[in-house]
């Protein structure tokens, strides 16, 4: 189909978000909403739809790899750090 | 594997593997964590803050993603010719290489892989000025370089070179005018840190690189502290040898590189020698899984770099101001415009660096470097910029990076605050400052 619609943009964005908040280690997790809030709000203008389909790609790639290295998080878990 | 109740729907099923599910397997590898790792005493304690990005740094979980596939099953040697094991394993090495170049403007060709910034530094200045020796024999440096930089220098000293250790001012900078003095004719080699690990200091190195092509004298720079944090060219900066490490950049410990510049040629004497691998610089077998961490550690740093500098600044310029609005006394070390925003070195007046660490014992901090946190003596870094004795024993380093929120520079600027507040209400040299006596005056006599 054409190009991805708004709701499959704000689906993967609250997906992606929630996967994050998984992260055991503070600093990870921070990092991982912070940067995902701050990309797709930098790419909130992109109009061609083949950008938008790249970059909706790597939303997924980079989501795989969240979920993936918040399994290995919780292998190797730590104590929380004093902020958390 | 499909947990109870929750269908997929077509629209999220991707090729990627991404799961929408619970993975069964999650709980339970999450119920048999290695118990080694934690130990008992500290079971109950929460983890001190880290704020030394400058000793090391924790690796991106992208970059950790990358890396894991080669540490699993493309386990194979790079240098194997003969099966798909080794030319998989190549190819990712390879790239690898492709990505580190990419990050400071060179040729994948121009970059040898080795276990670390010391190595690279190591291989720098030995090999250099080995190779040349039979027409140069001196070497110049400055006095605030990285300990490998100097023990080699000193090495090669007791070789029969020739060395000058330039002194530098009182910001940290090395004076130009100076370095362009102390070139001689038989000068083989320049080496000056990019960025120093001590006091975030960011020397002239476009200037340096000017005035050592101009010489004909090779120009080395150890850039492990600048290398994906500040945007670096080695065409315009005129560099013929850069050392990079790893886990500065958020990549793996035990990796680095070097950059040799091929056109023009630097010639250097291999300290390792072996099977010839990386062009014969440096022989024995690369290891991939890291290689390829480094390598996607500088694409990753080359892609985040200004989001990361914008933040890290502003991070800096809120932990300082914050510190220094409250307390009194309190001197950044270094040129506070020529520096890199995340490393900042503060004295604090007549408190003792090591007493103010112990007590912000909920953060993780350093005064001076790691490699040389063991000995009791002030950071030589310190004494070379022309720090007072006693403000030199006062200076804590803290180190900002990708991964600090503004939560952790909050609590490290509170209980910093905190905390000198009340070691100076306990320090005798405190109240007489207070009292308008001037300490330097003081007539300390032997009981």
């Amino acid at each position: 189909m054409a190009a991805a619609a708004r709701s499959q943009v704000m689906s993967l964005y609250r997906t992606m978000l929630r996967e994050s908040a998984k992260f055991p280690s503070y600093n990870y997790r921070n990092y991982a909403l912070r940067r995902v809030r701050d990309a797709f709000k930098a790419n909130r203008n992109v109009e061609d739809p083949k950008a938008v389909e790249r970059l909706m790609e790597e939303g997924w790639q980079t989501l795989a790899l969240i979920q993936r290295q918040v399994s290995i998080g919780k292998m190797y878990e730590a104590q929380k750090t004093v902020v958390d | 594997m499909l947990a109870s109740g929750r269908t997929v729907s077509s629209r999220l099923l991707r090729p990627t593997a991404w799961l929408p599910l619970r993975l069964s397997s999650e709980r339970t590898a999450a119920s048999f964590p290695q118990k080694e790792l934690i130990k008992k005493h500290e079971q109950d304690e929460p983890r001190p803050l880290y704020m030394d990005f400058q000793a090391t740094t924790p690796m991106d979980p992208r970059v950790l993603d990358a890396m894991l596939p080669y540490q699993v099953n493309y386990y194979g040697n790079p240098h194997s010719r003969t099966h798909a094991y080794g030319w998989e394993s190549e190819s990712a090495m390879e790239n690898a290489r492709k990505q580190v170049a990419d990050l400071i403007g060179a040729d994948p060709r121009e970059i040898i892989f080795t276990s670390g910034a010391t190595e690279s530094n190591n291989m720098a200045i030995k090999g250099v000025a080995r190779f040349y020796k039979a027409k140069k024999h001196h070497v110049i440096t400055t006095q605030t370089e990285h300990k490998c930089v100097l023990d080699s220098c000193r090495i090669l000293e007791s070789e029969g070179f020739d060395v000058t250790y330039l002194p530098v001012q009182n910001n940290g900078l090395l004076d130009l005018e100076l370095l362009e003095a102390s070139i001689r004719t038989d000068t083989s080699l320049v080496s000056v840190m990019t960025v120093n690990n001590e006091i975030g200091v960011k020397q002239p190195i476009k200037e340096i690189g000017q005035i050592c092509r101009s010489k004909g004298v090779f120009f080395h720079t150890d850039a492990a502290q600048a290398v994906g944090k500040i945007p670096i060219s080695i065409s315009d900066w005129k560099i013929d040898l850069m050392s990079i490490s790893g886990h500065k950049i958020y990549g793996p410990k035990g990796v680095g590189a070097l950059y040799v510049r091929r056109r023009p040629r630097v010639r250097l004497e291999p300290i390792q020698n072996g099977g010839g691998q990386e062009r014969g610089l440096r022989s024995g077998t690369v290891p991939t899984p890291l290689a390829v961490g480094l390598g996607a550690a500088c694409s990753i740093a080359q892609e985040e770099m200004e989001y990361d500098h914008q933040r890290v600044s502003m991070l800096a310029t809120r932990l300082v101001q914050k510190v220094m609005s409250e307390i009194p006394d309190v001197i950044m070390n270094g040129d506070p415009e020529q520096r890199y925003p995340g490393c900042i070195n503060l004295s604090f007046a007549y408190v003792e660096g090591e007493s103010l660490l112990m007590a912000l014992k909920d953060v993780a901090l350093s005064s001076g470097s790691a490699c040389t946190s063991a000995s009791l003596e002030p950071s030589y870094v310190l004494r070379a910029i022309g720090a007072d004795e006693d403000l030199a024993h006062s200076s804590i380093r803290f180190g900002i990076g990708r991964f600090t929120t503004e939560e952790e520079v909050d609590y490290t600027a509170e209980k910093c605050i905190e905390q000198v507040h009340r070691l100076r209400e306990m320090s005798p040299l405190w109240e007489m400052s207070q009292e308008g006596i001037d300490l330097k005056s003081i007539n300390w006599t032997q009981h």
